[in-house]
């Protein structure tokens, strides 16, 4: 362990430079966000995930963003394990019936002010999941969703771009009178 | 006692069946083949529905040899298979809920992956109108001084699948757990009714998301079954090499997750950078980052290049140059060591009846890889080992995983070698007549199995048996004694799929 660790001293640092934040996801969220949000946030977020019914394929790319090369924590993007202490739930997979309410008990958990952010195609309107006896549709269908991010799943930074426009724009509209 | 030959010579064969025969026959063959799976020496592969008859594939345990029985139940009942064999439970709680078809003498008659909520009993059978009002689910009672209950779920903690977990606990130690599963069911096979074979394989790829590769694979080889359509070489290679890059990015994911789950973030970091690279070179390759859509009925969408097959090799170069300083890490950390030695012990026998398939089932004494046991080309003619272990604890299960790290190293260097030059694609015929298919294909969590059946180019009737099925069980018997501190620990180990399994 010690020459692992002297050496990770000495080695390259895998972490990337953030993509820039996504101009369509910036506008997404104009309405979403008050000026509330920054005096009581700061420049931080933490984040509950919740599966409602996906493939498991989002939850991979959500992981992702935890590895060195991505480390959403440096922006202060932080995964936490209750809805309690969530400013964001990030939501993935077409809504299935047998977990609408367990989405719907979530959402109500977790405090205001608080944001949704859909994640992946299915979390929009279904996807190719869209139309079966057991399923509900897209996350909006049940709670109120502020920013969409798409992709089948979507790619590590898709995911990063869009939760640092979150951020500026809570950014922002603290600046603002 | 009579071979798989002589059931099949029981029952009316059925034609068009491939590659496996099937026979349709009676009640009474059906419980002979029960008790059979019973006594242990055939294996229960699948057992699924449709809308007035019952299916069961099942495997010789010493021949390999495979077949399909069916049965009518023109009064909606059949004799119960889990009776006489417990893994078959889930299934016939399942074929209830979907078909509305019941297993006379059924040990356990609740609903499954019905929660109540879909608006109609039979989904995929008479689709009866029901209130969506829940009824409460009955867990198993547990008596006795001094227990407690802890429930947990279907939201976990992490960033993990959605089930509910029901643990009775005596102080610290588990002294039951009893899972319910059920709340990611999004009806893909009711989805793959009537839909052309290029939707279906589009939803057969979204079952399980880390197993996407491996459930393409599955359903375009039964598709090609069923059709007898013969894949170019270069496709077939392909999907190996496909196929092993999902279970060397898995595998890595897996030991450092369950490393983390110990506390021990450092080889949860060290891991995660590995499959990190797995992943890129993999969207380099083939465009997609979990190599989604890519295996499709006939062969392959997407080919590689040169650069591709070079952006491959280097990292294959990558974790072969930093992976054993991890697993001697893991080797010599005794307080890891302390956590995943002994822990979760699944006993051999329990495996053998399961017919527990991946690392489950080779931490635990079985040599069962279908790769091996079925080799479906071109693993026939790729050099690799199928690591066993007998002491089924989550440290086995660890062990397999590296193991199986490096087979997959070797298998892909293999397959870059021997690539084969030529078409990655055969177009489809569409045939006016019911064809039907059967195959099983060796995912990084074990054997995904897929039947169908094909007409006009449309999909009638597909099922998609994940591994899961015969592993969940499995987890409610290992975390027995252990503390409930511990069961993150075997549940990583295990790493059971929630999507696949309630498909």
């Amino acid at each position: 362990m010690r020459k692992l660790l002297f050496q990770s001293l000495f080695r390259r640092t895998f972490t990337e430079t953030a993509p820039s934040s996504d101009d369509a996801a910036v506008t997404e969220l104009a309405a979403a966000v008050g000026d509330a949000a920054r005096r009581r946030l700061g420049r931080s977020l933490s984040i509950r995930e919740v599966d409602a019914g996906s493939c498991n394929g989002c939850e991979l790319e959500i992981h992702a963003l935890n590895n060195a090369y991505y480390d959403v924590e440096r922006f202060g993007l932080r995964f936490v394990a209750s809805p309690r202490h969530a400013d964001v739930l990030m939501v993935t997979g077409p809504v299935t019936k047998n977990m609408r309410e367990a989405l719907q008990r979530t959402y109500d958990a977790t405090p205001n002010p608080k944001w949704v952010v859909a994640i992946g195609d299915c979390a929009r309107d279904g996807g190719c999941f869209a139309g079966s006896y057991a399923v509900v549709g897209g996350v909006s269908e049940v709670i109120p969703v502020d920013l969409h991010i798409p992709g089948c799943p979507p790619a590590p930074t898709a995911m990063l771009q869009g939760l640092l426009a979150l951020l500026e724009r809570v950014d922002k509209d603290a600046v603002a009178p | 006692m009579p071979s798989l030959i002589d059931l099949m010579l029981e029952g009316r064969k059925v034609r068009h069946h491939k590659p496996w025969p099937r026979a349709v026959v009676d009640a009474a063959v059906w419980e002979v083949a029960a008790s059979i799976l019973a006594q242990g020496r055939w294996r229960l592969l699948a057992l699924w529905g449709e809308p007035s008859t019952v299916h069961m594939a099942i495997m010789d345990g010493d021949t390999a040899e495979i077949a399909v029985v069916s049965l009518d139940c023109p009064d909606r009942s059949y004799p119960s298979v889990g009776k006489h064999h417990p893994p078959a439970i889930r299934l016939e709680r399942t074929i209830r809920d979907l078909f509305g078809l019941s297993a006379e003498g059924l040990p356990d008659p609740r609903p499954w992956l019905d929660h109540d909520r879909w608006g109609m009993r039979a989904p995929l059978g008479d689709r009866i109108d029901a209130s969506s009002k829940a009824a409460p689910y009955r867990f198993l009672p547990v008596d006795g001084d001094g227990l407690h209950q802890i429930a947990v779920g279907p939201v976990h903690a992490g960033i993990i699948e959605p089930g509910h977990f029901r643990f009775t606990a005596s102080g610290e130690t588990v002294v039951r757990l009893e899972q319910r599963l059920g709340y990611t069911h999004k009806g893909v096979e009711g989805l793959m009714q009537g839909v052309s074979l290029e939707r279906a394989v589009k939803l057969a790829g979204r079952v399980s998301g880390d197993s996407t590769v491996a459930y393409a694979y599955a359903f375009s080889r039964a598709a090609e079954a069923a059709l007898e359509l013969a894949v170019p070489d270069r496709a077939i290679w392909l999907r190996a090499l496909l196929a092993e890059l999902e279970r060397l990015a898995n595998h890595l994911g897996d030991i450092g997750a369950i490393c983390n789950d110990a506390s021990f973030a450092l080889m949860h970091a060290h891991c995660s950078v590995l499959r990190e690279s797995v992943l890129r070179a993999s969207n380099a390759a083939f465009g997609h980052r979990l190599m989604r859509d890519i295996i499709v009925p006939g062969g392959v969408s997407h080919d590689i290049d040169d650069a591709g097959a070079e952006l491959i090799q280097a990292a294959l170069d990558n974790i072969r140059l930093r992976f054993p300083a991890l697993v001697e890490l893991y080797d010599n950390t005794t307080s890891l060591q302390d956590r995943t030695v002994d822990t979760g012990v699944l006993k051999p026998a329990m495996a053998r009846q399961y017919n527990a398939g991946g690392y489950i089932g080779r931490a635990s004494g079985r040599a069962f890889d279908t790769r091996r046991t079925l080799a479906y080309p071109p693993y026939d003619s790729l050099r690799f080992n199928v690591p066993t272990m007998s002491e089924g604890d989550v440290n086995a299960r660890v062990w397999i995983r590296v193991r199986e790290v490096e087979q997959s190293l070797s298998l892909i260097d293999q397959i870059l070698d021997g690539l084969p030059s030529g078409a990655t694609r055969t177009p489809a015929e569409n045939l006016p007549e019911a064809r039907e298919g059967m195959a099983i294909t060796e995912g990084f969590r074990g054997d995904v199995l897929v039947w169908l059946r094909v007409r006009d180019g449309l999909v009638e009737r597909c099922h998609l048996r994940d591994p899961s099925w015969f592993q969940w069980p499995l987890l409610e018997a290992v975390i027995e004694n252990n503390i409930v501190a511990d069961f993150p620990l075997c549940n990583k180990s295990f790493n059971c799929s929630y999507s696949g399994h309630d498909l």
